[in-house]
């Protein structure tokens, strides 16, 4: 596929947020201040399970300073979620009239002078619960002696879905060999280093204007409407910088919904931040799974069929968790062309922290089962699993039966470049292994859950007299770079350089709607909005350029460099900032402006196009401790045609380190619902002396679906690294890794056991 | 408790505050001051997101009382440029996309800055040790390795 030479694209530019990011210029929801704001605090629910019988606030409003307390009472008592077009899903009140359903659910919020009069009148509330039983794991809620955390939802299931094609059963009677395992997949705290944060300040006028440390401005100005009883056009949601979202920061939290309610009732600004303890036991988590596979294949290696039952341990409430049990089920079967596949998921609620959305949205758990199964069957049958990944990969043109089609696929490129790369490396050491991984993600959903009635993105290009660009876009830079990566993509359709265009995002009163950022969406649909509205623009002055130069009407033009000139003949043409100057003369003062948007239509059920990748982990292990180095990591990856250079590496280092901590450091333990690690001294992230070196090789390829063929980054790379990881302990020890995180314990108990195993035979 | 006057320099410039001898120095800071290029991001001295330089030395400003630092010099990450040039730390983030979401730049900066005042031709785990105490959730650290890296090696000069 030969591409054409870009200007702009895939060189070296610095992120166009970057000066304000290193000289602390950059203002976050965190930094918000305003005259005569309040400081909110959120008292939060001791118990799992639990009815609110009565709240006391006396003593806490005879506080001075204290100027508000709130309970659910002093709410709509609206049942929110953000699968907003199915009612049964909306099952959160975020300040709840009735009861409580886990550890850290508000109850009540306070507003004072002060953060410390706040805080000192949480202690001053009296809430009369009345305890009930609870149950924290999905196998045990899902029993029918299980307490019902949802009255009239059976069993505690909370959504299930089916995924299947082919015939299975005929399938996996063709299959030679059929294994079957039972995974534990974990959570994993999205951490971001902007704890929830909120400012709202509500005034006479009926107008609502937060400031949120979100992921989507649009979802959060849909859903404060929705439970606050206002117009969205009434609602403005500011998000200029973001620190962090990782798929946590596009629901309805308590930041937002508990300061929005205090401000309407005191027509002051309120602002709310968690604390980071807050933030681990109250916002939301990597989705705990429970996996069983079976898969059966042929003694040539040819992958038969697959069957797949998953309990998600939901948590409290549906969130995006919904989502993650269709996603994970689809990526399961990725990136391999399956005869007969099924799978069921069953997400299940729990009386613990509601689980959600995160980086990777499900596949990383599938991938853990998936990967892992298929180097253990390789092994089973002495195959070897690059062949069998490059015999039973995704190739261009394939159709997942009724699911998607795939227009772009470098994955057999992607299995070659690493089979090179690990035997180059030779033989290791004892205990030392590398292991591989192979997987794909989407670009971005084409569902629409949310029921938004607007396209999926939008942007609007302003061309003003000096050739200077506003460009106004929906989508979310949540520091994934997005608002860099527009830029490169209005300067380059629009022949102009990075300097002139100004991008503005993270305002729902300015910008136009588009679902935000998740989904890995925003380089593909407000990628290809910001290309259409850019070339609307350029389209409007080439037209009075082939006025002004007075040429054949069978000529091309294009700018390029600010250059407008005759395609076949460059030398000729005239400056873009002259062309503007006169276009704007010409059409009595009216500036140029460009519209775009994005609506997927017939791309299947899932996505419209899919990057590849696999990846190689060389770790090692101390068999005496079970302690594990990781020694380096490289990914061959296929994300189409790269857009941000920087921003891609950084992209792909940044997934590398929280897939790492996924595999092995990251973990939530729980005792009777309460949450045993809440602060960053227990809960264990990756840090700089334990990151390795994560190198990427690029594989060129095409996608006709993306704005200058490009497709998803940076977060289909959480994907592969915890199999991968498995797959090097499994190589270097001969053991099975079946439970995410792989701790030193874990290993030990697996060296144990396999050494028992040994001592019978 | 009565307030106590402090008298310190930040950013080369000399400020008198009344405080509660129990404030932090990232309270003052940040909520006194109004330097928010400083960030926190966790109660337990974990994340140095709050890091500033106190007398040319990395510290993170949660962990100290302001009135500790009587007398004494604060550097915060608005205090690194000089009349609108970036300092070599700066630039070179810049060059290597050594930040995301931006959260924790400015505590990995200082943190960053004190270490190359005094690091002669650091290897690079010596580099990742003085970020060590740095929590950065999206870059996985290698592109601020490389920066700091590249800064060491006399790649960027003060302007």
């Amino acid at each position: 596929m030969s591409h054409a030479k870009y200007n702009v694209i895939n060189t070296h530019v610095h992120n166009i947020d970057g000066v304000a990011k290193v000289t602390g210029r950059a203002t976050y929801t965190f930094d918000v201040t305003l005259p005569g704001m309040l400081y909110g605090k959120i008292l939060r629910s001791p118990h799992p399970h639990a009815k609110i019988k009565n709240i006391d606030a006396t003593a806490a409003l005879a506080l001075p300073g204290v100027k508000i307390v709130v309970t659910g009472k002093d709410t709509l008592g609206i049942k929110q979620g953000i699968w907003r077009r199915y009612e049964e899903l909306c099952d959160e009140q975020v300040l709840p009239l009735e009861k409580v359903r886990y550890i850290g659910e508000p109850v009540a919020a306070v507003a004072a002078v002060t953060e410390e009069i706040a805080e000192a009148a949480l202690d001053l509330i009296e809430v009369d619960y009345e305890v009930l039983p609870a149950v924290y794991e999905p196998l045990e809620a899902i029993k029918k002696e299980a307490p019902t955390i949802h009255e009239g939802v059976e069993r505690n299931v909370n959504v299930t879905r089916h995924i299947e094609w082919g015939d299975v059963d005929e399938a996996f009677d063709e299959a030679d060999y059929i294994r079957e395992d039972w995974f534990k997949c974990s959570g994993q705290a999205h951490m971001c280093m902007e704890t929830r944060a909120a400012m709202s300040n509500f005034t006479p006028d009926g107008k609502l204007t937060c400031w949120a440390s979100t992921q989507s401005a649009y979802y959060t100005q849909g859903l404060l409407a929705g439970v606050l009883g206002l117009r969205e056009g009434d609602v403005r949601v500011l998000a200029p910088y973001v620190g962090g979202g990782f798929g946590g920061k596009f629901e309805l939290d308590a930041a937002m919904f508990c300061s929005a309610v205090m401000s309407m009732k005191l027509f002051k600004p309120v602002k709310v931040v968690f604390t980071r303890e807050e933030d681990f036991i109250a916002s939301k988590r990597r989705t705990p799974m429970f996996y069983y596979v079976r898969t059966g294949i042929k003694k040539d290696g040819t992958f038969c069929a697959r069957e797949s039952r998953m309990f998600s341990n939901g948590g409290a409430y549906t969130g995006m968790g919904a989502t993650a049990l269709y996603l994970s089920g689809f990526f399961h079967s990725f990136p391999y062309k399956w005869r007969g596949y099924r799978y069921d998921g069953y997400r299940v609620y729990t009386n613990t922290l509601p689980s959600t959305s995160m980086r990777g949205f499900g596949a990383p758990q599938a991938m853990f089962c998936s990967e892992q199964q298929i180097d253990w069957i390789c092994a089973d049958l002495g195959l070897d699993p690059f062949e069998v990944r490059r015999k039973n990969g995704h190739t261009e043109g394939y159709e997942v039966p009724g699911q998607a089609f795939i227009a772009s696929c470098g994955l057999k490129q992607c299995i070659d470049e690493i089979e090179k790369w690990v035997k180059a490396k030779g033989e290791l050491p004892a205990n030392r292994g590398i292991g591989i991984s192979s997987c794909g993600f989407m670009s971005g959903g084409i569902f629409n859950w949310f029921d938004s009635p607007y396209s999926f993105s939008s942007a609007v290009v302003t061309i003003n007299v000096d050739g200077t660009v506003e460009l106004h876009v929906g989508c979310q830079d949540i520091g994934q770079g997005s608002n860099t990566t527009m830029a490169i993509i209005a300067a380059e359709t629009l022949g102009v350089k990075m300097e002139d265009i100004r991008v503005h995002s993270g305002d729902t009163a300015h910008c136009p709607a588009d679902l935000g950022a998740w989904g890995s969406r925003q380089t593909l649909m407000a990628g290809n909005a910001v290309k259409m509205a850019c070339e609307d623009a350029k389209k409007q002055l080439l037209e009075f350029a082939y006025a002004e130069m007075g040429i054949n009407i069978v000529y091309d033009l294009d700018i390029k460099d600010r250059w407008v000139h005759i395609v076949a003949r460059p030398e000729r043409g005239l400056p873009y900032v002259d062309l503007v100057k006169k276009a704007l003369r010409a059409k009595d003062g009216q500036r140029i402006m460009g519209r775009g948007y994005y609506t997927p239509h017939r791309k299947g059920m899932i996505s419209p196009a899919y990057s590849y990748m696999m990846q190689a982990v060389d770790a090692e292990v101390d068999p005496e401790t079970g302690k594990i180095t990781i020694h380096e990591v490289m990914t061959a990856h296929d994300c189409g045609q790269p857009i941000n250079q920087l921003g891609l590496i950084g992209q792909l280092e940044g997934a590398a380190s929280m897939a790492l901590g996924y595999a092995y450091l990251e973990d939530m333990p729980m005792e009777d619902g309460k949450l045993m690690n809440p602060n960053l001294v227990d809960y264990k992230v990756i840090k700089a002396p334990q990151m390795p070196e994560a190198g990427i090789i690029e594989i060129d390829t095409y996608e006709p679906e993306g704005p200058y063929g490009a497709k998803e980054a940076g977060e289909g790379l959480t994907n592969p690294t915890a199999a991968a990881l498995g797959n090097a302990i499994y190589n270097a020890m001969g053991i099975q890794m079946k439970e995410l995180p792989i701790t030193p314990e874990r290993i030990l108990k697996a060296l144990r056991e396999k050494k028992e195993q040994e001592a019978q035979k | 408790m009565e307030k106590q006057k402090l008298s310190f320099k930040v950013n080369n410039d000399e400020y008198e505050v009344y405080i509660h001898p129990k404030t932090l120095l990232v309270e003052v800071i940040r909520d006194h001051l109004g330097f928010t290029g400083t960030k926190r991001g966790c109660e337990t001295v974990s994340c140095g997101a709050c890091t500033v330089n106190v007398n040319g030395a990395s510290v993170k400003s949660c962990s100290v009382l302001a009135i500790q630092c009587e007398g004494m010099e604060v550097t915060t990450v608005e205090g690194l440029e000089k009349n609108g040039k970036l300092s070599p730390i700066q630039k070179s983030f810049l060059d290597h996309g050594s930040y995301q979401c931006g959260f924790c730049t400015p505590g990995m900066l200082m943190s960053a800055s004190a270490f190359i005042a005094e690091a002669k031709d650091p290897t690079k785990d010596q580099i990742k040790e003085s970020i060590e105490g740095n929590v950065c959730r999206c870059t996985g650290y290698n592109s601020i390795v490389r920066a700091i890296e590249a800064v060491t090696q006399g790649k960027y000069k003060e302007e």
